[in-house]
């Protein structure tokens, strides 16, 4: 237990060794550890921030659902007023043309009747010429009993 | 033991404690524990070699597993440092704490090599009186708490300037009246000298006392089955719980240089 030089050469390797930690151990590995608690809380806020727009991104996907169904049921009442709008609609022009036919089935109708009754006239006046010459036996002159054949019809 | 001559105790441990000396002058002072030197130099070498190839590979990405143990180490340093020291750690205060604490665990842990193995290399290379642990001779410790001293000295001075360094010397811990300023120094320099004597002796005592203990276990191992059987056990025995000895005195000796660095910072 002796003190000699040993003790200054070897403050001297001990001064050697804390200059080359300072200088070459020390910064490259609080750097790269540094760097890395960058990165790693980098990636921690980018998944706080991902998480929050995942919940955004939810609501307003449920906003719109909720929105959209809501259109659907407005969608399907206008439709079923517009069918049913339209069904009134179809049934009113049925019905004119309906009624249209009928009046104009009608009013053919009449037009036949009074045409048979015409010609039935006619024929009942021819008839009644010819009976009326076959009971004078003579062929009735039309012209000269234009006149009365005429009142004949008329009454018939 | 390897000495050949007759072996007695006195002269198993005597061979075991003596340093191997190199004269470099004129002179008892002027030798040179060429043992202790080589050995710590080696020690740093081969670590703070070991840190810088791994620090120099260092990604910021995943790391390989040698450089999540050497981050481990770093971060443990620096969680101490930061507790401890409130400045600008990364710009000395840190690395060399883990300089300490690297340099001074590495010598120390040469304690757990079998002692007389060791010799029997040693002598084989041809060097008769080798110690293997630096720490066990008081020049090595009494050179890094004395560096550590300096050091405190010099930051003292920096930090609060020689005027400021000189204040606190007379006028703390008792106060600023002109009748306490002898007794605040003699206060002062009884601290500024006991700090390096116990920073030192605490780790030379406890290495050179585990040391001991290891050479007395291997005197009773020589004394026949009975010492060889019990010798072994003990022997095992002491070297699991110097293992925590070796690794707390390191980080003692990183603690108090570490205390000491900062309160030179601080001032009162």
């Amino acid at each position: 237990m002796n003190i000699n030089f040993t003790l200054f050469s070897q403050a001297a390797a001990f001064a050697i060794f804390i200059w080359f930690t300072v200088k070459f151990v020390w910064p490259p590995l609080m750097r790269a550890i540094e760097d890395r608690q960058k990165t790693i809380a980098d990636g921690l806020a980018a998944g706080e921030r991902g998480k929050h727009e995942l919940e955004l991104a939810s609501h307003r996907s449920a906003d719109a659902l909720k929105e959209a169904k809501q259109r659907a049921a407005d969608i399907i009442v206008q439709a079923e007023k517009r069918a049913s709008q339209i069904i009134e609609e179809a049934k009113g022009t049925a019905k004119d043309e309906s009624d249209r036919i009928l009046v104009g089935a009608k009013a053919e109708v009449e037009q036949e009747v009074f045409r048979a009754k015409e010609t039935l006239r006619q024929q009942v006046a021819d008839l009644a010429i010819a009976g009326a010459a076959k009971i004078l036996r003579r062929e009735v002159d039309a012209k000269t009993h234009a006149d009365l054949l005429t009142s004949i019809k008329a009454e018939l | 033991m390897a000495s050949g001559t007759e072996l007695t105790p006195t002269s198993y441990m005597t061979h075991h404690l003596t340093n191997m000396t190199s004269s470099v002058g004129e002179g008892a002072f002027w030798t040179l524990h060429v043992d202790t030197l080589v050995m710590s130099l080696l020690l740093g070498i081969l670590s703070f070699g070991f840190l810088w190839s791994v620090v120099r590979g260092a990604t910021s990405g995943v790391p390989s597993k040698r450089q999540a143990f050497v981050e481990l180490a770093v971060e443990f340093i620096d969680d101490q440092v930061k507790s401890t020291f409130h400045g600008d750690r990364h710009a000395f205060v840190a690395p060399a704490a883990l300089t300490v604490f690297v340099w001074v665990l590495m010598m120390n842990a040469m304690d757990l090599l079998p002692i007389d193995i060791m010799a029997l290399l040693y002598e084989l290379l041809g060097l008769h009186n080798w110690r293997s642990v630096p720490t066990t001779d008081i020049n090595a410790t009494f050179a890094l708490a004395l560096s550590v001293w300096f050091l405190m000295i010099f930051f003292n001075i920096k930090v609060k300037g020689l005027g400021g360094w000189i204040h606190e010397l007379v006028c703390t811990p008792f106060g600023k009246n002109p009748l306490l300023w002898p007794v605040n120094l003699l206060f002062n320099l009884v601290e500024y000298v006991s700090k390096p004597l116990s920073h030192s002796l605490r780790l030379y005592g406890n290495i050179y006392a585990g040391e001991i203990i290891f050479l007395l276990i291997g005197m009773w191992a020589a004394t026949g089955l009975a010492g060889t059987v019990f010798g072994t056990m003990l022997g095992a025995g002491w070297a699991i719980f110097h293992i925590l000895i070796i690794t707390l005195q390191a980080f003692i000796f990183m603690m108090l240089t570490v205390v000491y660095l900062s309160m030179a910072h601080e001032s009162h």
